[in-house]
């Protein structure tokens, strides 16, 4: 195998992995507060469809990105309405949440649909891409860079600062904090709030930087990925970042035995190894895992400040 | 200027009304506190005690009434705000964080801790000069009872609070320990901290309080001199009534020894857990043995392993009327008559969020018919939670109840029913009267005399030592997962069995006399 060939397949690898580490970095955030937002996919298209027309219109990429973010976070303080002061399900609000999302984002990109944008360039000068070593290191999307301070920054926050520490000690016991004196709804609005953000970053990174162009779905269920890939990092940012390369190897292979004219198993076969592996290795967590899995105490559980 | 501001109360209550649905948690209440003075409240569970410090701590706010704090009236809106005014608490249910170090948990109890280090340095500071033996990088999923108090008071004492407020805080000590906490709050209140005491222990708030309040049904009934009274005169304030005493045991009435532990030992849950080390003991019929020592020594261990709980790795004998039960199951032993309730009610002996009649079914479906061929007989269940109900006096709207929704001390009063009206041949108890008001105790104890008194043989696991040398025959303490020789109750040596309880921790080496080194050790820190 030439290197050309392998950065182009790290390349590709780093582009899939990013969306799925930038939402699931915000999902992981939500649930060590103690919610269980299942709307990470419903999320993702609104931000995805968001960013796609407001960079169309505009034409610039960069506005579009921040108004996918806000776009996300209104759903998600939506969800976090619903399920923080009126106390509703966790689980089936994220599973509507999804759904509106999947609706709303069809509805706002209809006109939009075979449309193509500006998209979102590279961060360094092209000079410095000349070489297949250097496009390794400079030649990424900027989100890419980003999904990396990310993932250090969410470490940073959870397990160096305080007010990660007061996030994490409302998941692991909302009662014990609120006897304390901590604004548990307050810290959980905000949690969901980041996730919302994150999610709407992940979802344009679909319609700016790797496909640049809206189709219904276009996330495809990786924001279900993402999800349990916090179950898989066993809420640590650490492994979320391996999580979210090894799916992106998986999904890179999808796509370069595709690509190769691999035909030994079905296409199909290929389409579902993503899923598949998420499922095996969700499996082999649970099993290799005696004991605590460090999930947060209170997740997805509604907290009524009474007592 | 200066003896006038010394009059003015530390904390002043007037009026505080508190109503929830159904029922008045706090009517009316008054009292004050003076600066530097160690006051009690007294009350039975119910009471109105908790609402009432919850609201001077500011986690619920009085429908009427005023706090006057060093003069001011002041609303306390949190208990960040409380914290500010400088009141400190030590909670009864700890708030505390199951996943996270000690040392996380007490920053998270502060509201501008000092960066991790020196943090650490100033709890270790405080665990020093106050005697405490805790370690502040294990998770407090692995303390006991007792270390995860010890985080309580750390916190509070972290933030030099000039009321400190305790509930219940010697449940868990040894009496050397509960002397120096004394010593602690002594010094406290001499610093002119003035300290708020919950407590049971009526001899214990004689020897500490200057001044106390007795509540009953949310309201003030009387305010006394602890000194002037006796322990007897303020139980019967407390429950408005007269204090029955525990029948007098009689003597000799021992028959053959029934439950006999031979050489038990078992692996501790690793990290942190407990070995337990060739634990031997025998119980006599109509005999209540005693198991002493410090929290976090191998009692929940212990007991899991008598119940039947734990069986992995477990090895020696365990036998009930020469039947041996060590490799048998939890419900083959109930089955042989051995009944047991561990130290949690609220979630281990119970499921909070049943009800009485379905909880009633988990531990006495095989003894009392309440299951057969797999189905549920519901009225035999029902009708069997309405006679612990009955007989145990259970404050309950009745079998429906949910577990959950009764207080602690009546809880405690329906699984120990629930136990004993089984008949169980040998009843391995843990802490059976923690936190449980006077009445609701001598109660529980009289109904283990009762069992005992039928031929059954018990066994006590309990951290009060009062408790045991009130109600036991003979009684052995556990440390660091070994038992010591038993010691009969008569006679006993109250200084030598906390010598004992309090080796613990302690550096003790490997060795044939694992307890009396560190014993000592301990004796010389204390009259150091």
């Amino acid at each position: 195998m030439n290197f050309d060939l392998l950065v182009a397949i790290l390349m590709t690898i780093a582009g899939a992995a990013t969306p799925l580490l930038i939402a699931g970095l915000g999902e992981l955030v939500v649930e060590k507060s103690g919610v269980l937002n299942l709307g990470v996919e419903g999320m993702m298209l609104i931000g995805a469809v968001t960013g796609f027309a407001v960079a169309t219109t505009t034409g610039y990429p960069v506005i579009g990105l921040v108004a996918a973010m806000l776009a996300a976070a209104a759903a998600a303080l939506i969800f976090a309405f619903l399920v923080l002061t009126l106390m509703a399900n966790q689980v089936a609000t994220g599973l509507a949440l999804t759904i509106f999302g999947t609706g709303v984002s069809a509805l706002i990109g209809a006109p939009f649909v075979g449309i193509t944008t500006p998209t979102l360039g590279l961060l360094f000068p092209h000079a410095l891409t000349d070489t297949p070593l250097l496009r390794l290191i400079f030649g990424h999307s900027p989100l890419v860079y980003f999904s990396l301070i990310l993932t250090v920054a969410v470490f940073w926050f959870l397990n160096r600062t305080r007010a990660g520490l007061i996030l994490r000690a409302v998941g692991e016991s909302d009662s014990a904090a609120h006897a304390i004196g901590y604004p548990v709804l307050l810290v959980r609005y905000l949690a969901v709030l980041f996730g919302g953000a994150m999610a709407g970053l992940a979802g344009c990174y679909y319609s700016l930087v790797l496909t640049p162009m809206w189709a219904e779905r276009l996330t495809a269920g990786r924001g279900w990925i993402a999800i349990a890939l916090v179950v898989f990092a066993s809420w640590r940012p650490g492994r979320m970042l391996a999580g979210a390369y090894l799916f992106g190897l998986v999904i890179t292979m999808e796509l370069q035995a595709k690509a190769a004219g691999f035909n030994i198993l079905a296409p199909e076969f290929l389409a579902a190894l993503p899923y598949i592996a998420t499922i095996v290795v969700l499996a082999v967590i649970s099993a290799a895992k005696r004991g605590g899995t460090n999930a947060p105490a209170c997740l997805g559980k509604p907290f009524r400040a009474t007592a | 200027m200066a003896a006038k501001a010394a009059q003015v109360p530390r904390l002043a209550l007037k009026d505080i009304s508190k109503r929830f649905p159904g029922v008045v948690a706090n009517d009316r209440v008054s009292f004050a506190v003076p600066a530097g003075a160690i006051h009690a409240l007294l009350g039975e569970n119910g009471a109105g005690k908790s609402t009432l410090v919850k609201i001077i701590y500011g986690v619920q706010a009085a429908d009427d009434g005023q706090i006057v704090f060093d003069g001011q009236p002041v609303r306390i809106g949190s208990p960040r705000e409380a914290r500010a005014l400088g009141i400190g608490m030590v909670f009864q249910h700890f708030s505390l964080f199951e996943a996270m170090t000690v040392l996380e948990n007490i920053a998270l109890g502060m509201d501008n801790p000092p960066p991790r280090r020196e943090l650490e340095a100033r709890v270790r500071a405080v665990l020093e000069s106050y005697g405490l033996a805790l370690d502040p990088h294990r998770h407090v999923h692995t303390l006991s009872v007792g270390e995860r108090q010890r985080i309580e008071i750390v916190r509070a004492l972290l933030q030099n609070p000039s009321l400190l407020i305790m509930d219940e805080p010697t449940s868990v000590l040894t009496p050397q320990e509960v002397e120096q906490l004394f010593t602690t709050l002594r010094r406290l209140a001499d610093e002119g901290c003035s300290i708020l005491y919950i407590s049971h222990k009526l001899h214990e708030i004689k020897a500490l309080c200057q001044s106390a309040t007795i509540m009953r049904g949310g309201k003030v009934v009387a305010s006394c001199d602890p000194r002037d009274e006796s322990a007897r005169s303020m139980a019967e304030l407390m429950i408005g009534g007269s204090l029955k005493d525990l029948s007098d045991k009689t003597d000799c009435t021992y028959g053959e020894a029934r439950f006999v532990v031979n050489a038990l030992s078992a692996p501790g849950e690793p990290p942190f857990g407990t070995s337990l080390k060739d634990v031997s003991f025998s119980v006599r019929s109509g005999e209540i043995f005693g198991i002493a020592g410090v929290a976090g020594n191998g009692q929940n261990e212990l007991l899991a392993v008598l119940s039947g709980e734990r069986q992995a790795g477990v090895s020696g004998s365990l036998t009930l009327d020469g039947e041996e039960l060590v490799h048998a199951s939890v419900g083959a032993r109930r089955r042989a008559g051995l009944a047991s309730a561990p130290e949690e009610r609220n979630g281990h002996a119970a499921v909070p969020g049943m009800t009485l009649a379905e909880n009633a079914l988990l531990s006495a479906r095989n003894r009392m018919g309440l299951s057969s061929g797999g189905l549920i007989r519901s009225r035999a269940a029902k009708n069997y939670a309405a006679k612990v109900i009955e007989a145990f006096s259970v404050k309950a709207t009745g079998p429906g109840a949910a577990a959950g929704s009764l207080s602690g001390g009546n809880l405690q009063k329906y699984v120990m029913g629930r136990e004993i009206m089984q008949n169980p041949s040998v009843l391995v108890v843990s802490q059976p009267t923690w936190g449980v008001d006077a009445g609701a105790a001598g109660f529980i104890r009289q109904a283990m005399i009762d069992l005992v008194a039928k031929g059954a043989c018990v066994v006590v696991v309990s951290q009060d030592l009062d408790e045991l040398l009130e109600l036991c025959d003979r009684l052995a303490v556990i440390n660091e997962g070994r038992l010591s020789e038993p010691m009969d109750v008569k006679g006993i040596s109250i200084e030598r069995v906390g010598l004992l309880m309090g080796g613990i921790h302690g550096a003790s080496p490997e060795g044939d006399a694992p307890i009396r080194p560190a014993a000592k050790a301990f004796a010389a820190e204390i009259s150091a």
